[in-house]
């Protein structure tokens, strides 16, 4: 085993040049190490963090732990579970020191990648996170439910070769393959056939598994549908919940073949993946049958405990312990998944994700709020508490800064104070390194991803910043104020805003935009509707009750006073509205960083140095992200003319789904994804000046449109 | 949160009117290597209220000798800037809180972030 670590190791003997250049990448791993809140140490201790050899840059646990070993007796080897690095405790010191002189620098191959290691001392070593995922209610994983025998009985009953529709439906669907018994399974509407049954029935080297599942009482009837899935390695299933109208309660799935990880979701956000070994068996019955989604992410390899043989079955399941995580590669897997068909509506205790009760309780949006006391809980259910429940999958949109947000942060004078109130994911609190920069926001979630990248951030609401008055040269305000649902409680953000200012010191507010259209240029916002969704209709609650006005004079009539919930990357017809938010998991999110990633290429194509603070550590997770240098220098360059402007929104989802009232409610079938509502004030154009030109002691210095949005300079006067 | 910004907070509850300086009320402090930029702390100092920040540093016991009055010609002096240095940018108060010293009113500071959020009968 050693001979084979030595090789994988490459001493690649370094010429000046190359010294250069390794002095230049340790720095910049320094640089994002502290961005992630890890301090390291010149001082040798026996603890290193050793970049780029994580789990989330494809690094094993195994692969790591082979070559550290070589350099002494290794007490606690740490993989924090999607980072690029792992922490390291040798017994000595000397073999810590060891491992820096020899492994500092190399690369390590691991399968076809290969990576560079760099290694640091660190003082202390993050504890590791006592998250214990249990498990969804209603959950129960039985290991080795069948033998090695009946696997291969099992999976030889299965003809994937039968075209024939007779016996049973095959579907090539495009992640995976599928065949059904029994009954059908129809993935156009989610739902079964109830009066056609197939010809044939389950197969009968079924029974005896069906027979000890009955014995074993995990299930109170025989099933009668039967759904076979075959996924190669990098096949998955989106997240979804089994429709509460088509199968009872109780839902089996055998695996069989190799193992896989199953992601449990619930609606809150909880998220909790469970390895399903070859050969066992997975029951859900209530809450995590009816209420959290399950889905397999597709991928090649999953993190998985790593192998202990003293580690109970129970832990087995349980990947949120982070300390001993390693990577499976995925083979091929046959999950045999094993329902009774419902045949009276559902009356589960789940009406939320409840298909068969959805139509019973159609919800109600809510109305525009006509006293404080309305406006402050419109906010807290359909402002605040989204984006503490949207904040992880918020940020990770949020790469771009505005160029004339830039902009205008990198002509302050060094040495300004600025406050960023309403901050979300921080990502102009390092536009510009020479002014201390603090922010702030209502959402805990978004301000802990603040200060995870190593900002100044505290949570406060943005009408009582707990700031020093007069204490800033300027503030930020950048897509918040159109939170805000009534007037008066717009002009005191505002009027917060400029008390923090010093006389002399200068506001940027930028708002959301009724007009998406400007000077006959629609925005970003509208036109990506075109190039990436071009079948997108997101259906409102008021199902076509929307007054499709056009006219200024139109836009504040509002059918009985409720909300309507806005149709993603199209016009706006009223300034008060909700605004879906469709999470998005796994895969998608994959396309969509691709999509950002190839953004960037083609800025770095122009000639003009266009640094991008894009690349920040929140999103550091893979190695070319650690080696990039311009993701290092959170400077802002000359390129303000650049085509990155955002709109405030997120990219929409690319699916039809419709909404529920609640913000926190999400959908569950037919569109696994769950929907969330922001509450929007729109702002008309001269709106936003109106409302500064209210305030006393102060100077609009300019105002404009950016991309669907309305922006304003302030300054306070002297 | 670094002395810095505690140097900037205040407390905004309704009917305070000295809500300044806070009270540190720590149970874990850090120091935080930072590197040091004699230009910016320059500039920080005329920005920061120096006795809150001589105050706040002593209640975690990071005084120092900082001079209660801020010393002349402090631009030169780069020893001083040093130890304001660390005083503004390296001590990190991580676990603890922050209590209003004229009503009693308590924020939490977890994972060194500062829960500033009043409840509704308080603004």
């Amino acid at each position: 085993m050693d001979a084979c670590v030595e090789s994988n190791v490459s001493a690649v003997r370094k010429s000046k040049e190359d010294k250069k250049l390794l002095r230049k990448q340790i720095k910049a791993s320094h640089t994002l190490l502290k961005h992630e809140g890890i301090s390291t140490t010149p001082q040798p201790t026996k603890s290193l963090v050793v970049a780029n050899g994580g789990l989330g840059n494809g690094v094993s646990r195994e692969e790591l732990s082979a070559v550290l070993n070589e350099m002494g007796e290794v007490e606690t080897l740490i993989m924090p579970p999607h980072k690029p690095y792992t922490f390291v405790t040798y017994r000595s010191e000397e073999s810590a020191r060891k491992a820096v002189v020899h492994l500092n620098g190399q690369k390590l191959q691991c399968g076809e990648n290969s990576v560079t290691l760099y290694l640091s001392y660190v003082s202390s070593v993050p504890c590791e996170e006592q998250k214990s995922a249990s498990l969804p209610q209603g959950l129960v994983l039985v290991e080795d439910f069948v033998s090695p025998e009946e696997e291969a009985l099992l999976l030889t009953a299965i003809d994937w070769s039968s075209t024939d529709g007779d016996v049973s439906a095959q579907k090539a669907l495009k992640h995976r393959r599928v065949k059904h018994y029994g009954f059908e399974f129809r993935y156009d509407n989610n739902n079964v056939d109830k009066d056609k049954p197939l010809p044939t029935g389950l197969p009968e080297e079924c029974l005896p598994v069906l027979e000890r599942c009955l014995r074993n009482r995990h299930i109170n009837t025989v099933p009668d549908q039967l759904t076979v899935n075959q996924y190669e390695s990098g096949q998955g299933i989106p997240p979804h919940v089994d429709t509460h109208s088509a199968f009872e309660d109780t839902i089996l799935s055998l695996s069989l073949g190799a193992k896989t990880v199953m992601e449990f979701r619930h609606p809150d956000g909880r998220l909790v993946p469970v390895v399903l070994p070859g050969r066992s068996l997975l029951v859900m019955k209530g809450e995590s049958r009816y209420l959290w989604t399950h889905g397999i992410t597709p991928r090649k390899f999953d993190m998985v405990p790593a192998c202990d043989p003293q580690s109970p079955a129970h832990t087995a399941s349980d990947v949120g312990i982070n300390s001993s995580l390693t990577l499976s590669k995925r083979g091929t897997r046959t999950s045999f998944t094993f329902r009774k068909i419902r045949h009276e509506p559902c009356h589960c205790a789940f009406p939320s994700s409840c298909d068969s009760q959805r139509a019973l309780s159609a919800p109600s949006p809510p109305s525009r709020p006509c006293c404080h006391a309305d406006a402050t809980r419109l906010e807290e259910e359909y402002v605040h508490r989204v984006y503490d429940a949207i904040a992880s999958h918020f940020s990770s949109t949020r790469h771009s800064p505005w160029p004339r947000v830039c902009h205008f942060l990198s002509s302050l004078p060094p040495g300004s104070v600025l406050a960023d109130v309403g901050c979300g994911n921080g990502k102009y609190l390092g536009v510009n390194p020479e002014v201390t920069a603090i922010g702030c926001d209502r959402s805990s979630a978004l301000v802990q991803i603040c200060a995870e990248r190593g900002f100044q951030a505290f949570v406060s609401d943005a009408l009582g910043v707990p700031l020093r008055t007069a204490s800033c040269d300027a503030c930020i305000s950048i897509a918040v104020i159109h939170h805000f649902s009534t007037q008066e409680r717009r002009l005191a953000a505002v009027r917060e805003l400029v008390r923090l200012l010093k006389p002399g010191g200068q506001a940027l507010i930028y708002v959301w935009a009724f007009e998406q259209e400007y000077k006959k240029q629609r925005s970003k916002y509208l036109k990506e509707q075109n190039k990436e969704h071009p079948d997108e209709h997101l259906g409102s609650i008021c199902d076509g009750q929307n007054p499709h006005v056009h006219g200024m004079q139109d836009v504040n009539k509002v059918t009985d006073g409720k909300l309507s919930v806005h149709t993603n990357r199209t016009a706006f017809n009223t300034q008060d509205l909700l605004v879906p938010w469709h999470l998005k998991e796994g895969k998608r999110r994959g396309a969509d960083e691709s999509r950002e990633s190839g953004k960037e290429n083609l800025r770095k194509e122009k000639p003009t140095k266009a640094s991008d603070n894009s690349g920040l550590p929140s999103s550091l997770s893979s190695k070319t992200r650690l080696d990039c240098d311009h993701a290092l220098s959170p400077g802002f360059g000359s390129n303000t003319s650049s085509d990155t402007t955002h709109s405030p929104e997120a990219k929409p989802s690319d699916n039809t789904s419709h909404s529920s009232s609640s913000p926190l409610r999400p959908e569950s079938e037919g569109s696994p994804k769950p929907v969330f509502h922001r509450y929007y004030h729109v702002f008309q154009q001269g709106e936003l000046e109106q409302l500064c030109g209210q305030i006393a002691g102060v100077t609009v210095q300019s105002s404009y449109h950016d991309q669907g949005n309305w922006c304003i300079i302030l300054e306070k006067d002297r | 949160m670094k002395l810095l910004t505690h140097n900037m907070l205040m407390s905004h509850v309704k009917g305070v009117t000295k809500g300044y300086p806070l009270l540190i009320k720590a149970t874990e402090v850090k120091v935080n290597e930072v590197e040091f930029n004699p230009q910016f702390v320059s500039r920080m100092i005329p920005k920061v209220e120096w006795s809150a920040l001589v105050k706040a540093a002593e209640e975690l016991g990071h005084r120092q000798d900082l001079p209660a009055e801020l010393l002349a010609d402090y631009e030169k002096n780069e020893e001083f800037l040093k130890k304001v240095h660390k005083v503004l940018l390296e001590v990190e108060v991580i676990e603890g809180c922050l209590q209003c010293p004229e009503s009693g009113r308590e924020f939490p500071i977890t994972k060194g972030i500062p829960n500033m959020l009043l409840n509704e009968d308080e603004v």
